[in-house]
């Protein structure tokens, strides 16, 4: 049995770790390209989300590596997610391929069928294993979540631009072998400590930058251009909303990000007080959350047509106007571009850093009234 | 005080429920009119872009009811089957309004939310607290408009069910409207599947309806089809749908594949609508397993008239040279 799944940013150095602990043969997903993304988006609907034709970019290319049984997440709705594997399914026997599918549902669905999905890869694999295997892949992406957190932060400073992502490389590579909790431990300080030792210029003025918006296009970099490297050589320090491991745990405290979904729901609240699926509640209360933090500016990313994402920009205007932080709201398909993607990009932070020097400006000068602040308010640039 | 509704989104398919419960709680109550082009050109000026049509056409309806009412009815419709979903959308849409409310000054929401989700039963008491807390109803009124209400729902569902169309019931206009009497030679069995705020909404989908029966068309909708005979229908795939309006449309195209009903299927879709983004695969295919036509016609704003009409023609053309093929052979 050759097992795969699709990528879904840093998720496979968790999954490496999983399969590996559980004994599967797991055939990993070639890297995601536009080839791959040419190839999903041809055989899936065409308003169909990006996640998805990438998803069955992915797909085809394991099964052409000779994958014979395909994992796919589920989920319960109310956004497409929970429906994906389905359709996917569909998709690929349309195509001709023959093999396994398998849905995965959350283990608060049903904790037997959980376990029971697993032990279908791994025969004769007891609860126990399963859970302390779990646990073990778990603490290990918890590890990759950190060292790409502290990226974001210190690629703003960095003296010599590709430093951090240099850094990143080896301190990913560092956690790679880690095995025995000890070993994971060890590593997640090593590799912190990695990133930490790039050479930073601390007294650098930076932005600060908040990117909220819907989790697959927060955590693949394929999908987004690799945004959050585009912005941080620019002197941008960012927090993101979304983290693998973070949006796995059932708990959702949010340990990586920072704030528990609690909160971020009660931030969201006067705006938008249920949840509509995916991350658009967590959108508009990471938004709140981050404006009251005193960032310069947001970036929403989304796929195009992404349900709760759309609400949440239907209401992104009321939240930029009483908090006064501009947000930039980028969607994406297969056909958006990188050259267009960077231009905005660029022209937000300009935008960002005018309004800091007005900013600055005015905390100097005591009689500025609280109107002179207002930007002229930007949903859409 | 006066209540409005929009007609939009959900009006098409809770009208009569909606309009006998607010009356009966004494209010008041007006609809909009139909969605013409103001209405939509609003929508489209407000809505954020992304958006399907008909959430779009429901900011132009709520607009339109502005100077005319004390408040808006804009209720946040989460889940009307246990473990199920409407879609996203109508679970933000009193947010969204709310979101563009004073902008737009509009009049005060009324947002009660019916969630029925977890307990079915809950429903009941979801309504009779809204109409306790928002007007201080007494709780057997509120109970005796709950009752009065769902008769004249389910009097609604059942002439559907015995063959009457939405738009022979619900207030229509010249253009908007099904045929007074179908022509003689009916000779297609046209499935017409979608959601009704978009096929029966004669503005977004140019008279679909209407111009279907005028070709002769005999039409077939989901509605006409008992509500459970439609979900049990839907479980026909490997994982459950958990919207249940798709849930309905599924059921539709397996009922009227299975049972032989239809000769062909027109499937309206609005663009970028999420959920039907995914069930039409599932739909195409099981239109492809019965050899059964099936011509997806996918609408937004910009729709045109003409190009709808080559469309629809050469589709009922196609099927009838089938058909009589078919026959020829037999
Ligand atoms: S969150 Fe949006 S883009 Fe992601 S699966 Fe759901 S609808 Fe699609
Ligand atoms: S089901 Fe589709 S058409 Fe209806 S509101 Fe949702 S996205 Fe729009």
């Amino acid at each position: 049995m050759k097992v795969s799944c699709p990528h879904m940013g840093h998720l496979h150095w968790m999954l490496d770790d999983l399969f590996e602990r559980l004994g599967v043969d797991y055939v990993k997903p070639p890297p995601t390209t536009t080839k791959t993304l040419t190839i999903g988006a041809k055989h899936s609907p065409e308003f169909a989300c990006l996640p998805l034709k990438i998803n069955v970019g992915n797909f085809v290319e394991a099964l052409e590596l000779g994958a014979d049984t395909l994992i796919m997440a589920g989920g319960h709705g109310p956004c497409r997610f929970g429906y994906y594997g389905i359709v996917e399914e569909r998709i690929l026997r349309d195509l001709g391929y023959d093999f396994k599918f398998i849905m995965l549902e959350p283990f608060d669905d049903g904790k037997w069928a959980f376990y029971k999905t697993f032990e279908s890869l791994s025969p004769g694999l007891s609860i126990r294993k399963l859970w302390k295997t779990l646990k073990a892949s778990f603490s290990k992406g918890r590890a990759f979540d950190e060292i790409y957190k502290r990226s974001l932060q210190v690629r703003a400073y960095e003296v010599n631009r590709g430093d951090t992502t240099r850094a990143l490389k080896e301190a990913e590579q560092v956690l790679v072998p880690a095995y025995t909790p000890e070993e994971i431990e060890e590593g997640a300080r090593e590799s912190l400590a990695i990133i930490d030792a790039v050479d930073q210029d601390l007294d650098r003025e930076v932005l600060k930058v908040g990117i909220v918006g819907e989790f697959f296009l927060l955590l693949e970099p394929f999908s987004n251009f690799g945004l959050e490297e585009i912005l941080g050589p620019m002197g941008v320090y960012i927090e993101r909303s979304v983290w693998v491991t973070d949006w796995i745990a059932p708990n959702r405290d949010n340990k990586i990000y920072g704030f528990p979904k609690q909160l971020v729901e009660e931030k969201a609240a006067p705006y938008l007080s249920h949840n509509v699926g995916g991350e658009g509640r967590e959108t508009i209360g990471s938004i709140v959350l981050m404006a009251e933090r005193g960032f310069d500016g947001i970036i929403q990313l989304l796929p195009f047509g992404c349900m709760p994402e759309n609400i949440a920009t239907s209401i992104i205007p009321k939240v930029q106007r009483e908090h006064d932080i501009p947000v930039l709201t980028l969607a994406f398909d297969e056909q958006t571009g990188r050259a267009g993607l960077v231009t905005r990009v660029e022209a937000f932070v300009d935008l960002l850093v005018a309004r800091r020097g007005s900013k600055l400006a005015l905390a100097g000068a005591a009689t500025a009234t609280d109107a002179a602040t207002k930007q002229p308010s930007l949903s859409k640039i | 005080m006066r209540v409005g509704i929009p007609r939009s989104l959900l009006y098409y398919k809770y009208l009569p429920f909606w309009k006998t419960f607010l009356a009966e709680l004494g209010l008041e109550v007006e609809t909009s009119p139909l969605t013409n082009k103001q209405i939509l050109s609003w929508g489209v000026e407000v809505a954020e872009n992304e958006l399907c049509v008909p959430v779009k056409a429901f900011y132009g309806h709520c607009m339109a009811l502005r100077g005319k009412v004390d408040a808006l009815f804009v209720p946040r419709v989460v889940s009307v089957e246990e473990r199920e979903y409407t879609c996203p959308k109508f679970l933000g849409l009193p947010d969204m309004v709310a979101a563009v409310a004073d902008q737009l000054e509009l009049p005060p929401l009324l947002t009660p939310k019916l969630n029925q989700r977890e307990k079915p039963s809950e429903f009941k008491w979801q309504l009779i607290n809204f109409a306790r807390e928002e007007f201080g109803v007494g709780i057997m009124d509120a109970v005796a408009a709950l009752e009065t209400a769902r008769l004249a729902q389910s009097r609604y569902q059942e002439s559907l069910v015995n063959g009457h169309k939405p738009l022979d019931m619900l207030p229509a206009s010249r253009l908007n409207r099904t045929r007074w009497k179908a022509p003689k030679d009916k000779r297609k069995r046209i499935g017409l599947l979608g959601h009704p705020y978009n096929i029966y909404d004669g503005y977004i989908t140019q008279n679909l309806v209407a111009r279907l029966e005028e070709m002769g068309a005999e039409l077939v909708v989901p509605e006409m089809t008992d509500h459970h005979v439609l979900m049990q229908a839907a479980t026909d795939v490997p994982k459950q749908l958990y919207w249940t309006y798709e849930k309905e449309i599924m059921g539709a195209i397996n009922h009227w594949t299975g049972n032989n009903l239809v000769d062909g299927v027109i499937y309206v879709l609005a663009f970028a609508c999420g959920p039907d983004s995914l069930v039409q695969v599932l739909i195409e295919h099981r239109a492809r397993m019965h050899k059964v036509p099936l011509m997806s016609l996918t609408i937004d704003e910009h729709s045109g008239e003409a190009g709808l009409v080559t469309r629809i023609e050469a589709f009922t053309d196609m099927l009838m040279r089938k058909k009589t093929k078919a026959e020829a052979v037999a």
